[in-house]
């Protein structure tokens, strides 16, 4: 069981990514700017929550103890997800999404650009697929930041805002990770990712005229399970009806 | 709510949306939406009525730049072509797979 231990919780950690900030976008439903944009970022939030389905079942199947993806998204506590602090944290303004749409859709690109030639079927199944939808997710972001960058005053001051919030959870991506370094050929190191990634946001800052945050603290420990209080309240939302009642179907 | 083609601050302008099926079909018209600018009434469309894969090209026109005909010149306009049965193709056999004519 230890041999593929680590396999199940790359995938546990990478899915749990995928499904928290599919639950934070989704927020968004109703609420946003206009109605397209709407549209859009459910698009977005139900492409991350198809990888997070596929992630997540494929952890379950891994570790072979019988837990299936409804298992694994909603009847786990905080301290059990793998994800980043960065796909918790509130939506903030628009800006503040965009800002961390620009840097996680950004990584996830590199990521599953790098997975594509993983040695696990599986993962480089998913990530063949998911590259696209990600291309997309990035581009969206991009057009965004760009056009409130290099806007009026007011969103120009408050696209910079959203990138001074975000980017204290950035390093957090690329921290070497036990069940990366556990799985060669397998996972990509997310240290390799950072040089590609850094290069596509520091782009799309410069023509936005927003400068690059050199924030103060960074956030660390998602993937140890240590979380923002913020994750606990999104979990109560998520997870209240299956918990409530168990076993319950459409 | 903004007018439509009123791009002043409260709203975006308003564009329609063209979508072809796949090759060989023209572009048809599908709706419209808001966007701030083309290159996002792009990508707008491309969420708006493409997620089930209607499409392999999109055309996005600001809807002012539409000229319509008016409701009060339907009869001039379409009226004359109501008895004139010889401009329909209904006097030869369409061969068999001519398909979209």
């Amino acid at each position: 069981m230890t041999g593929i231990q680590p396999l199940a919780a790359y995938a546990l950690a990478l899915g749990d990514d995928a499904l928290i900030l599919a639950q934070r976008l989704g927020e968004w439903v109703a609420r946003a700017p206009q109605i397209e944009e709407d549209v859009a970022l459910a698009n977005i939030a139900l492409d991350l929550l198809g990888q997070a389905r596929t992630l997540l079942s494929y952890a379950g199947q891994v570790e072979g103890a019988g837990r299936d993806e409804d298992d694994l998204a909603y009847l786990r506590d905080d301290r059990d997800f793998r994800n980043v602090q960065l796909t918790e944290i509130p939506n903030g303004d628009f800006a503040v999404t965009m800002a961390r749409q620009l840097v996680f859709s950004a990584y996830q690109y590199e990521l599953y650009t790098a997975l594509r030639n993983s040695a696990d079927e599986t993962l480089a199944g998913l990530a063949g697929k998911a590259v696209k939808e990600v291309a997309y997710h990035r581009d969206h972001a991009t057009q965004w930041v760009l056009r409130l960058g290099d806007g009026t005053d007011l969103s120009r001051a408050r696209m910079q805002a959203g990138l001074d919030q975000v980017w204290p959870y950035t390093e957090e991506l690329f921290d070497p990770a036990d069940p990366a370094s556990q799985l060669p050929g397998v996972a990509a190191d997310p240290a390799a990712l950072r040089p590609a990634w850094h290069a596509y946001v520091t782009a799309v800052l410069s023509e936005a005229a927003c400068r690059e945050p050199e924030p103060r603290w960074r956030s660390r420990g998602g993937r140890d399970g240590l979380h923002t209080e913020h994750l606990g309240h999104l979990l109560a939302e998520m997870q209240h009806l299956h918990r409530s009642h168990l076993g319950a179907t459409w | 709510m903004s007018q439509p083609n009123d791009s002043g601050q409260r709203g975006w302008p308003l564009w329609e949306v063209f979508i072809r099926a796949r090759r060989g079909l023209s572009h048809q018209h599908v709706g419209s939406l808001h966007a701030p600018d083309a290159a996002m009434a792009l990508r707008n469309a491309r969420d708006v009525y493409t997620r089930r894969g209607e499409g392999v090209s999109i055309w996005v026109v600001p809807s002012a730049a539409i000229v319509a005909s008016s409701p009060d010149e339907k009869d001039p306009f379409f009226d004359p072509a109501a008895d004139k049965v010889y401009r329909h193709p209904t006097f030869y056999d369409v061969p068999e797979g001519a398909k979209h004519l």
